[in-house]
């Protein structure tokens, strides 16, 4: 037999491999997201227009990369599953929207807190910031919709519908900024002539977005472990209902990185906002996933062989 | 995905006028059915050395695209990175005379990121390209 990627399409084999590659993936997470912190909030220069506000931007734009890129997944396991039948792939479009979801709203908590002070505005429907809005929606009525029906395959059919229908939304919110006149400036990393940001300040984004990056696969693989127990839970009767899981001016002394140059009242809550949702979030997949599997264990032997 | 491509095409080009969130000085110039009570966003750049603060606290200057200015009244809090050569967004009305007189001013940055140090060094070499060029007033990429 050879090996494809029909043969990983297999939950049980998938998860073997998820289950072995999560350590790595958690230290890895670890690493980078303190790495990148210590990057973006001490070790990178303020910027010569935005001062010290600039470092919200080290938060806000690896969110929002995340909320496009998760969106792919959740489209193409939608994909994999209403063409090919997959059930792997309608797991992992649903263990993955809710951390979508997460980064859009961070996307767009984030950049409310450095629009008031750099533009003077927390929020304007320009086109891109209505359209990452629209996006949020997308996440909030795909986990929605699957839950709308007594049916869950007809729920898990019409969600995936939605989400492939929703793709039409990601090169509008890419591309809105070229297109029409906005507030939002064009982007600065991902363009034609390379990136219009200076190294020093790059490195913290990029190496910010890596931890985000292992986030994602972090607590995708532990959600998708939870869905996994919750299925075999249900397929067994055990769970009638719908368990909760779905549901180089350096900055030189201390007093100075606490004020971030007068800018305190708009850097601190965008980290905290962002780390605290994305702990949240880990946390409760993680209680999710253990109480589920538990559940499973302790199933009488030959129950679940079946 | 033909029958999606259609429709993304049909649905951009209903919202090419209406997504538009600001119009640059010459389109505005242009466009005399703009006069009057309608609420507008003028975008552009403050043109260096236009900016008086009367002693009333109303402030003034002309937001231009290299082409056209537009004089500009403004009372009010102005955002942090508003100065001469930014480019801003003025909301507010255009009287019969072309004056905008503006109730919120948003200033807009663009896509470029670099440490203060780096901005004087090019600054001193003289390979600076200028104050950020808005979208509305440079030549489009």
């Amino acid at each position: 037999m050879t090996i494809t990627f029909h043969h990983f399409a297999n939950p049980t084999r998938a998860l073997r491999v998820a289950k072995a590659l999560l350590p790595f993936s958690l230290a890895a997470m670890s690493v980078f997201l303190g790495w990148g912190l210590w990057l973006a909030l001490y070790a990178s220069p303020p910027d010569y227009q935005q001062g010290e506000a600039v470092r919200i931007m080290y938060v806000h734009v690896p969110a929002a990369w995340m909320a496009l890129f998760v969106y792919v997944v959740v489209a193409a396991g939608s994909i994999s599953f209403l063409i090919w039948r997959h059930p792997l792939g309608e797991l992992i479009a649903e263990a993955a929207a809710p951390i979508g979801a997460c980064f859009t709203a961070l996307a767009l908590v984030t950049g409310s807190l450095w629009g008031q002070p750099m533009w003077g505005t927390w929020w304007v429907w320009d086109a891109r910031l209505t359209s990452v809005l629209i996006l949020f929606f997308l996440y909030l009525g795909y986990m929605g919709l699957r839950n709308a029906f007594d049916d869950p395959v007809k729920g898990g059919r019409a969600a995936s519908l939605l989400a492939i229908i929703g793709t039409i939304n990601l090169p509008i919110i890419k591309f809105s900024v070229d297109w029409w006149n906005t507030l939002h400036q064009p982007a600065s990393v991902m363009r034609l002539g390379g990136p219009t940001i200076h190294p020093d300040m790059l490195w913290p984004l990029l190496i910010m977005a890596a931890g985000f990056k292992f986030y994602f696969l972090s607590v995708g693989i532990i959600r998708l472990r939870n869905q996994v127990a919750v299925r075999r839970l249900q397929t067994l009767s055990i769970l009638s209902a719908s368990p909760s899981s779905r549901g180089a001016v350096r900055l030189s002394s201390v007093a100075p990185f606490f004020a971030m140059g007068g800018y305190a009242f708009y850097v601190w809550p965008a980290y905290g906002v962002t780390f605290g949702m994305l702990a949240i979030l880990f946390a409760t997949s993680v209680v999710a996933m253990r109480r589920h599997e538990t559940a499973v264990r302790r199933l009488p032997s030959a129950q679940n062989a079946s | 995905m033909i029958a999606l491509g259609g429709a993304t095409g049909l649905i951009l080009a209903a919202f090419q006028d209406n997504v538009t969130y600001f119009y640059g000085p010459s389109d505005l110039h242009a466009q005399t059915a703009m006069v009057g009570t309608r609420l507008i966003r003028l975008g552009g750049l403050v043109t260096p050395g236009s900016v008086r603060h009367d002693a009333t606290g109303a402030i003034q200057f002309t937001v231009g695209d290299g082409k056209t200015e537009i004089p500009v009244h403004y009372r009010g809090i102005l955002p942090d990175l508003f100065r001469e050569g930014q480019g801003i967004i003025a909301e507010g009305r255009i009287n019969a005379n072309g004056i905008f007189t503006a109730t919120t001013i948003l200033a807009k940055h663009d896509e470029t990121y670099m440490p203060p140090e780096v901005a004087d060094a090019l600054k001193r070499a003289g390979t600076w390209r200028g104050e950020p060029q808005d979208k509305s007033a440079g030549p489009k990429q």
